[in-house]
């Protein structure tokens, strides 16, 4: 493209397009300074709800369960996704090899609320009480294929004799993986480890399905909370994952950016 | 030349004490229905430059990865040293691999790369500097090794790969088309650099490649492969000078073939009756040949003089009509046509820089060789 130019088209697609997706939100961020407890009016500025959200322990705990929830079942999927990747780039052809790259990418397209349900059904079956426990591993469950997806399209671009100059200078199998394989992969595997967390900081169905009575997550709260009508605080709340969200976004975005700047390809 | 009288002459595998460095015995690699490698058995020798040399799918890069140990074979036995290397895998095998696409780990600068394989030896940690700076030397990389492969021209990661996979001193580097991807300038002047190094290092190095001319510049020994199997082993000079079936003389240099019948004469000399109607080829065969039986005459475009003037005192004499000449600089080919109508190469060179253009296109030459000129083939 040669030099971008004003023109009232672009102008105008570019205000309506981006109000589209934001406008909703801002007048959320807008509604969480609020003054007035009743949403819909807007009575001065204030960032009282945001010292009563720190005051209130609900809030506190389940997004506690909801970061803890995130950060380790993003991990185990991380780890068996990329095993799973690995093993099915590498292993060459074997019988029934196109039947487990299906059954691996399956559960994306299946509704959520059958994997849920099934996930319940299978935790009662082996007398697992719902916790943190089983919202962890239905976590990890579903966001397993994510991870393996995103690595599979890396490691298909790999070459492999990279791996084989590995073992021939003197590594087994495994220090070939550590010290060859998985740095050069390494992006794929962090874009993996962070699409697994915003799926599980997401998840509204699956938890709902897994949660106990003792340990519940932001989005379920979330829910629940609106349903007796909605709050200033509950604005407030969504303000801050808001914030966050878009922090981890920049932050990934340059630091992948920087890895990019150093590396710039390996041939 | 001058290679040769330094070292008085280097020829192993002509001494039957000389115990070969690596055994191929009947191996057999098969994938699937394919066979790649089909009951091969060679010899070579410790502190060899050998080549495999053949066009693409010949078997020559499975060979070599069955030596690397990133293939095993179906059948038969690889010795190394006097063992049987066939169930070791490869990070426990005292043999290196520069790869065709260099695979320099892109994380590590050059020096982490050359010292990859020493840091997972049993060097002592202190010895690793040392070396890798020997090594960087040897490949004169000295300024660059806190880069990384990607800041670095195609020619130095190529000489970075080399340095990597000698730095563990391995008893043999495999070469896997090595220079292929450098431009023709950089390549020949590669080329001597590596023979360099190679006799510097007294390292045995095999080099796999389909360029004829890379093999015969820098092997002691080439290998011509077709279809998993190998055609003929000899030196440079022997594979162009006296190859052993039309393959050989076909895949190497440029050559003209006459088929024709043999009578055998008393003195070893062989004529070649290729037309009816025509004077006989005299020629001379390492093989045994039958009376009457097919024969390929096969010349080197070089060893064919033209003249105007019909030469006497010489055993071939045939009569050539030019068709077309191609001037590449220093020699010319001349596409002449016998009275029989077959094609014909000849080539002569320009000695003299401003010469009178001599022969031109339909003139009628004389084209003559001796006895010894050509080769008879039994196919």
């Amino acid at each position: 493209m040669n030099q971008s130019r004003f023109s009232w088209f672009n102008a105008t697609s570019l205000t309506f397009g981006f109000a589209f997706l934001y406008l909703p939100m801002l007048i959320l961020v807008i509604y969480s300074f609020n003054e007035s407890r009743l949403v819909t009016v807007w009575a001065g500025f204030s960032t009282k709800w945001y010292g009563k959200l720190l005051q209130n322990d609900a809030f506190l705990d389940a997004a506690w369960v909801t970061l803890n929830v995130g950060i380790w079942s993003s991990t185990i999927a991380t780890v068996l996704g990329t095993m799973a990747a690995y093993v099915m780039v590498r292993s060459g052809r074997f019988l029934g090899r196109e039947l487990f790259s299906g059954m691996i990418y399956a559960p994306l397209v299946m509704p959520e609320v059958i994997t849920g349900l099934a996930l319940l059904l299978f935790f009662l079956a082996i007398g697992l009480d719902r916790g943190m426990v089983t919202i962890i591993l239905a976590h990890t469950t579903f966001s397993m294929c994510y991870v393996s997806v995103v690595v599979t399209s890396r490691l298909i671009t790999f070459d492999q004799s990279l791996e084989d100059a590995a073992l021939d200078l003197g590594c087994t199998p495994f220090d070939a993986f550590r010290s060859v394989t998985l740095p050069i992969i390494a992006p794929a595997v962090i874009s993996g480890w962070l699409l697994a967390f915003t799926l599980s900081l997401d998840d509204l169905v699956i938890a709902s399905f897994t949660s106990g009575p003792s340990s519940t997550t932001l989005p379920i709260k979330v829910y629940s909370a609106v349903r007796m009508g909605v709050s200033p605080e509950i604005n407030a709340l969504s303000t801050l994952m808001i914030g966050v969200v878009t922090a981890g976004v920049v932050a990934f975005s340059l630091a992948s950016r920087k890895i990019m700047i150093n590396r710039k390809s390996d041939f | 030349m001058i290679k040769q009288q330094a070292h008085t002459i280097f020829e192993p595998w002509l001494n039957p004490t000389e115990k070969p460095i690596i055994q191929f015995k009947n191996v057999t690699k098969r994938f699937g229905d394919y066979t790649a490698i089909e009951n091969l058995s060679l010899d070579i020798y410790s502190k060899e430059f050998f080549a495999l040399l053949g066009p693409s799918g010949c078997g020559k890069t499975t060979l070599m990865r069955l030596l690397a140990g990133f293939e095993a074979p179906s059948e038969g036995k690889i010795i190394l040293d006097n063992i049987d290397i066939v169930n070791v895998p490869p990070n426990m095998r005292e043999v290196n691999m520069m790869f065709q696409s260099y695979a320099l780990f892109p994380h590590l600068n050059v020096y982490d790369n050359i010292a990859f394989g020493l840091r997972r030896s049993t060097m002592n940690k202190a010895d690793i500097p040392d070396r890798v700076e020997e090594m960087l030397r040897l490949t004169q990389l000295v300024p660059l090794a806190k880069r990384k492969p990607h800041q670095i021209s195609g020619g130095q990661r190529q000489r970075v790969a080399l340095a990597r996979s000698l730095a563990k001193a391995p008893k043999l580097l495999l070469l896997d088309e090595p220079l292929g991807a450098l431009d023709k300038k950089l390549r020949h002047e590669t080329q001597f650099e590596l023979m360099d190094i190679q006799e510097k290092t007294g390292t045995t190095f095999v080099i796999v490649t389909h360029d004829q001319e890379e093999a015969m510049t820098v092997a002691s020994r080439v290998a011509v492969m077709d279809e998993g199997k190998i055609v003929q082993v000899a030196t440079p000079d022997r594979i162009y000078e006296t190859p052993n079936s039309i393959y050989v003389a076909d895949f190497i240099g440029d050559v003209n073939f006459i088929k024709g019948k043999s009578q055998i004469l008393e003195d070893n000399k062989i004529l070649v009756n290729w037309a009816e109607g025509q004077q006989p080829i005299i020629g001379t065969s390492e093989d045994r040949i039958d009376n009457g039986a097919d024969i390929t005459f096969a010349i080197r475009p070089e060893k064919v003089t033209i003249s105007f003037e019909e030469p006497l005192d010489i055993a071939n004499v045939f009569k050539g009509k030019i068709l077309d000449i191609a001037y590449l600089g220093n020699i010319s080919t001349y596409h002449l046509e016998l009275p029989t109508g077959q094609n014909f190469k000849a080539q002569a060179t320009n000695t003299h820089r401003i010469e009178r253009r001599t022969y031109t296109w339909n003139d009628e030459v004389w084209l003559s060789w001796t006895d010894t000129a050509g080769v008879i083939l039994s196919e």
